[in-house]
């Protein structure tokens, strides 16, 4: 590659043709409550802070949790739906994060519901939001109806958010059918969307009283590459009622693991952690450290 | 174990070469386990010198079924005798995917003839019902339901819980059946379903079926075979 770097192409106010190719990514799963808003936010971030302009956009249009997370609920003025409906333009609603650079929120709104969402209109918006971002990171609401379906149906890749339970698994087994028929890409017989699991709230010493599914067998019947496994953390709880992501948390195993999937995400090789069992360590045995 | 750490330039450890060597052909008409076990014993006893370690090539040019052949289990078994498979030669687009999962690669027919076959005129291909086989690559999921219709159904890929397979002719996965599968659903009774670990919730055959607590008791996770015996359906492993 030998483009001159981003930022000359940014100030030169170049077509989209030679600006990098934005990439849609839906943080998906079927089942409620398994961490994707949290995972929305702590990947958004991630890639924000690596330098990549990133938006992330909230389906759940009826609940709006995104902002919440994202500390940002009390400059909510105009959200998606407005947009959609022609009632705000895309500057009116898009939130520039107060803490991380590059960052950006486009809220949902919580009088309407998901009927409010229109393929055309979801459409529109992604075009112009693509002149502008490198990501754009959807956080699918729960469910296989219409708000889901909207979510996941640009997408180039997802993210299939997956607790180690037979429910779980079992419902993002259900969406990955409809990743691979229920989308922009599957109906115009484009290269199907990249498909990762992120393993979420795992608990290894749960998974040793068989309490819990193991990475391996939740591989085994998903059968799509692991992104990564972010651990069951008190850390997620105190982010949230922080209102930060808990990716800004570095001290955090949850923060750690975001940051490892979010390097994994931008095609870094990074080992998986947080599988094992937290054991005494070799080094605190050997010298006492406490 | 490495010596080459040390970034010197090596003598080349191997070259290909082109050859041409001389090698016993198998050439199959059919294939069931004990017969085929029977007359192979058959012909080991008359020359067991011949066979020690032979390496054969699979030919299927002349082989009257064109569906599934288990080349693992034909595979081992002509080890036993003394012959190694290397290859197959021919055979039906079917034959060739298990042959693959067997570890045995294809070679165009007409290659490796020996040299003094005769220049025959190429025979009529036998009249044969046109058979529309499906062959599905990535895997099934729940809430999904594939059907092939007047055929065989080829799923090199996981079904899962929850996901529905049907055939009107065999069934068979390179992968583990999770979900269901129902093989012969326009009423053929010699369907048959094929998989690498039975974890089904149900298997049917012409109609026949059973659960997966009946399932669960013998088999399970095994590589299987189900077929119908009469009226019962009868689920066998494969060694
Ligand atoms: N790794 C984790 N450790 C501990 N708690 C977690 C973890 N991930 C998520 N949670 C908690 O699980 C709950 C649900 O998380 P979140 O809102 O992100 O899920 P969701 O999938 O977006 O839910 P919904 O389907 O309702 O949109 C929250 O209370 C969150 O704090
Ligand atoms: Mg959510």
């Amino acid at each position: 590659m030998s483009s001159p770097p981003l930022a000359n192409l940014q100030n030169a106010n170049k077509t989209k043709e030679e600006l990098p190719l934005t990439e849609i990514i839906v943080i998906t799963s079927g089942k409620g409550g398994v961490g994707k808003t949290t995972t929305s936010a702590a990947l958004g971030t991630g890639l924000a802070q690596k330098g990549h302009k990133t938006v992330i956009i909230d389906f759940d249009v009826g609940l709006r949790n995104l902002d919440l997370i994202m500390g940002c609920e009390r400059r909510v003025v105009y959200d998606f739906v407005n947009v959609i409906n022609g009632e705000a333009n895309l500057n009116q609603a898009l939130i520039k994060d107060k803490r991380t650079d590059n960052l950006f929120i486009l809220p949902a709104s919580q009088t309407r519901d998901k009927d409010a969402l229109t393929q055309e209109g979801v459409q529109r918006v992604l075009e112009e939001l693509k002149k502008d971002f490198e990501y754009i990171v959807c956080d699918s609401p729960a469910g296989i109806e219409k708000g889901a379906f909207m979510a996941m149906y640009f997408a180039d890749r997802a993210i299939i958010v997956t607790n180690p339970e037979v429910s779980s698994v079992r419902d993002s087994d259900r969406i990955l059918g409809l990743l691979q028929s229920k989308t922009y890409r599957a109906e115009n017989n484009q290269p199907p969307i990249q498909e990762h699991l992120l393993l979420t709230r795992y608990n290894p010493d749960r998974v040793d009283l068989g309490e819990m599914l193991s990475v391996e067998d939740v591989e085994d019947i998903l059968a799509i590459k692991l992104l990564g496994v972010i651990p069951e953390s008190k850390s997620v709880l105190k982010a949230s009622n922080q209102g930060a992501p808990v990716i800004l948390d570095d001290e955090s195993d949850a923060g750690q693991a975001y940051d490892d999937a979010t390097r994994r995400l931008l095609g870094e090789e990074v080992e998986q952690r947080f599988i094992e069992k937290a054991k005494q360590g070799i080094f605190k045995r050997m010298f006492g450290v406490r | 174990m490495n010596t080459s750490d040390t970034e010197i330039e090596l003598e080349p450890c191997f070259k290909l070469k082109g050859s041409r060597v001389t090698i016993t052909i198998l050439e199959l008409y059919e294939y069931e386990y004990a017969t085929f076990n029977d007359q192979l014993a058959e012909t080991v006893r008359s020359a067991p010198d011949f066979f020690q370690q032979t390496p054969v090539i699979l030919s299927l040019e002349r082989c009257k079924d064109t569906g599934f052949i288990d080349f693992i289990e034909l595979g081992e078994l002509c080890r036993e005798y003394g012959l190694v498979p290397v290859a197959i030669r021919g055979g039906s687009e079917e034959q060739l995917l298990s042959a693959n999962v067997a570890g045995l690669p294809h070679l165009p027919v007409g290659a490796a003839k020996p040299p003094e076959a005769p220049k025959k005129q190429p025979e009529p291909a036998p009249e044969a019902p046109p058979i529309q086989n499906t062959v599905i690559t990535t895997p099934v999921r729940s809430g999904q339901q594939v059907y092939a219709k007047g055929g065989d159904l080829i799923i090199i890929a996981p079904v899962s819980p929850g996901a529905e397979v049907l055939a009107d002719g065999n069934i068979h996965i390179y992968g583990p059946l999770r979900g269901r599968a129902l093989a012969g659903v326009s009423g053929n009774k010699n369907a048959r379903i094929f998989c690498y670990s039975l974890e089904a919730e149900l298997l049917s055959i012409g109609g026949i079926f059973t659960v997966d607590e009946d399932l669960k008791t013998s088999n399970w996770k095994k590589n299987i075979q189900a077929y119908l015996d009469g009226d019962k359906l009868v689920i066998s492993a494969f060694s």
